[in-house]
């Protein structure tokens, strides 16, 4: 008589499935790749992964399919001819990033741009940030298998878009700042419009928090999956809303105020776990707060020039004045033909962007042209983590674990 | 804060290493050799807990040293950004330490200077191209290297094999139009600083 073995399975249970099926199995493990053209790695990221089973061994992600060689264009162009390359960094953010990259070549010229610049900066700052934040949700959401808080978020972004398009002109590819100044003024009446968008804001949030926030589904999706400890998002160079998530308190724009943050009182949310949920609370609190900035920034719009008067040899006078006067003219001549003149000598600059510290490093031997311009991508330092902390996780995991880090590959291969 | 005292301090520390005038950060002279201890150092000691960003210069073919490779750390306890440069001494073969052990963060920053420049960095686990292909054969970010780029095979054997295609450089007519800053009048008319493919020279083969 032979002896039969029963074994309960339950059948919902796929992990347990798969981990007994390797146990009786002599399997050995099993090579996938995933894109580099896949819906859930938001771009072009190529990841080579080991499973045994479900269990991801091993996660390798393979970049640089989407570089354009942005550093050697930026070696071979006057200033203000590479702010339009700016917009192609973090696409989701491009106002964020002309900031960014106008505000590190004034550091090194030495400019101060007055206070109503400096307003209109934060302003553009703070909204790159929602715009950036409520897709990153929405799609984290999807992500999960949430369809729905995607139609809210994206609806309140279209918004959203319809308000940079009025003020620079273009919805994604803005090229607003100008180095000392930025492109044009704003616009009669925007800051009314800038105001109701705010104010409605708040209830589409809050829906996408109905939805997501306590879904039951969502949280066994997001909780305590990809948790990232506070030494290894240290390590790792990681920044922004990941590493808050991670719990360390830092935020360069409580840190290292620039263009006059340190005016305005906003609360930085650091989460304490470091999973995947955490992330998406540090961003929806995240958005919460810049309404709160933008409030005061329109509540006390500081009236004046919208660029520095005084770098004559920086920014472009007037288009009034170019056509009426010899000594505009050839001001605007000398900036356009040799660009903005910036001392030799070398400065770092990292700005609080959406996504992490986006930090340009330049290095000028003087003139129009920069000698060198590394530029510092939040998403290329928040991606190397993938490989130390993927491992371990289901396969179903990396979809949430990607959407969570919430990066943008234009910004990482450059 | 990262003072006088904090960079005195610093400085009686680690004799080996000099100031740098700098209008940003403190920024210090690091000899190759000691990259490893100070970074070390820097991390366990000084508390600068993140390596923000690793990279490198090229000073150009005629250079005494052609390339130096730049860190920048920043500290949450002095919130504060350092600025190290370290020379690399070989100028045809470029090679450093590395410092993915001390910092993990440096592991892909690294792989990129190897990649756009070419510098070797001794002891890191895994040091191949990360943007370009592997096959590639050219440092992009070196001086000599043009801006169109320099026609090469495409990595996909399979459809070069049908295709019969390559990647050519970019057409260089129509920008970026630049002045040099000095020179005779006629010099500095703006014009595109590459001009390896344009109407008067021939593309390159």
């Amino acid at each position: 008589m032979s002896k039969t073995v029963t074994r309960e399975i339950s059948i919902g249970d796929v992990a347990a499935r798969a981990s007994e099926a390797t146990e009786s199995t002599d399997s050995s493990l099993m090579a996938l790749n995933v894109g580099p053209s896949h819906p859930t790695t938001h771009g072009v990221l190529r990841l080579i992964m080991e499973l045994n089973g479900d269990v991801i061994e091993k996660c390798e992600p393979v970049i640089g399919y989407l570089h354009r060689g942005d550093e050697k264009i930026a070696e071979n162009m006057t200033y203000n001819q590479f702010v339009p390359y700016t917009d192609r960094l973090d696409y989701l953010a491009p106002l964020a990033n002309n900031v960014a990259y106008a505000l590190t070549v004034e550091k090194l010229a030495g400019v101060e741009v007055p206070e109503r610049c400096q307003a209109i900066r934060v302003l553009v700052c703070e909204m790159a940030r929602i715009s950036s934040h409520l897709l990153g949700m929405g799609v984290f959401g999807m992500d999960a298998g949430a369809w729905t808080p995607f139609m809210y978020t994206f609806t309140e972004r279209e918004k959203l878009y319809t308000l940079f398009e009025e003020l620079t002109g273009a919805r994604f590819t803005t090229s607003y700042t100008r180095i000392g100044g930025v492109a044009r003024d704003i616009p009669d009446g925007w800051l009314d419009r800038v105001r109701t968008f705010c104010e409605n804001l708040p209830k589409a949030t809050d829906e996408v928090e109905k939805l997501l926030t306590r879904n039951r589904i969502f949280l066994d999706r997001t909780e305590g999956i990809g948790a990232i400890s506070k030494e290894d998002a240290l390590a790792y160079g990681l920044t922004g809303p990941n590493l808050r998530a991670s719990g360390v308190d830092l935020d360069l724009r409580k840190d290292k105020p620039y263009s006059g943050y340190e005016k305005y009182e906003f609360d930085v949310p650091i989460g304490t776990r470091g999973d995947c949920y955490d992330r998406y609370l540090i961003r929806i609190e995240e958005v919460r707060q810049s309404l709160r900035i933008i409030d005061q920034v329109i509540s006390d719009f500081p009236s004046g020039l919208w660029y520095a008067e005084d770098a004559k040899k920086i920014f472009a006078p007037p288009k009034e004045k170019i056509m009426t006067s010899m000594e505009e003219l050839i001001q605007n001549f000398m900036i356009v033909t040799e660009g903005p003149q910036v001392p030799p000598g070398e400065v770092y600059f990292e700005a609080e962007n959406p996504k992490g510290a986006l930090g340009f490093y330049l290095v000028s031997k003087g003139g129009g042209v920069p000698y060198r311009l590394k530029i510092r991508a939040p998403s290329f330092c928040n991606l190397s983590i993938l490989e130390k902390f993927a491992p371990g996780h289901m396969l179903s995991d990396i979809t949430v674990i990607l959407g969570s880090l919430d990066f943008v590959m234009g910004e990482c291969d450059r | 804060m990262i003072d006088d005292d904090f960079t005195k301090a610093l400085l009686e520390k680690n004799s080996f290493l000099s100031k740098r005038e700098s209008i940003d950060c403190l920024t210090l002279d690091c000899p190759a050799e000691h990259l490893a201890g100070t970074t070390l150092s820097l991390r366990d000691e000084e508390g600068f807990e993140l390596l923000v960003d690793l990279t490198a210069i090229d000073h150009g073919e005629d250079a005494e040293l052609r390339f130096s490779v730049v860190l920048h750390f920043y500290s949450l306890i002095h919130r504060g950004y350092l600025r190290l440069h370290a020379p690399c001494l070989d100028n045809e073969n470029p090679s450093i330490t590395s410092i993915s052990a001390v910092y993990p963060a440096a592991n892909w920053h690294e792989r990129e200077t190897y990649d756009m420049f070419g510098i070797v960095f001794t002891g890191h686990p895994d040091l191949k191209r990360i943007l370009m292909w592997d096959e590639y054969p050219y440092f992009p970010l070196r001086k000599e290297f043009p801006l169109a780029g320099i026609e090469t095979p495409l990595p996909a054997a399979d459809v070069v094999e049908v295709t019969k295609a390559s990647v050519e450089p970019a057409p260089m007519m129509g920008g970026p139009f630049v002045s040099s800053s000095d020179g005779v009048m006629s010099d500095t008319e703006p014009r595109a600083r590459d001009e390896s493919w344009t109407e008067e020279s021939e593309k390159p083969s």
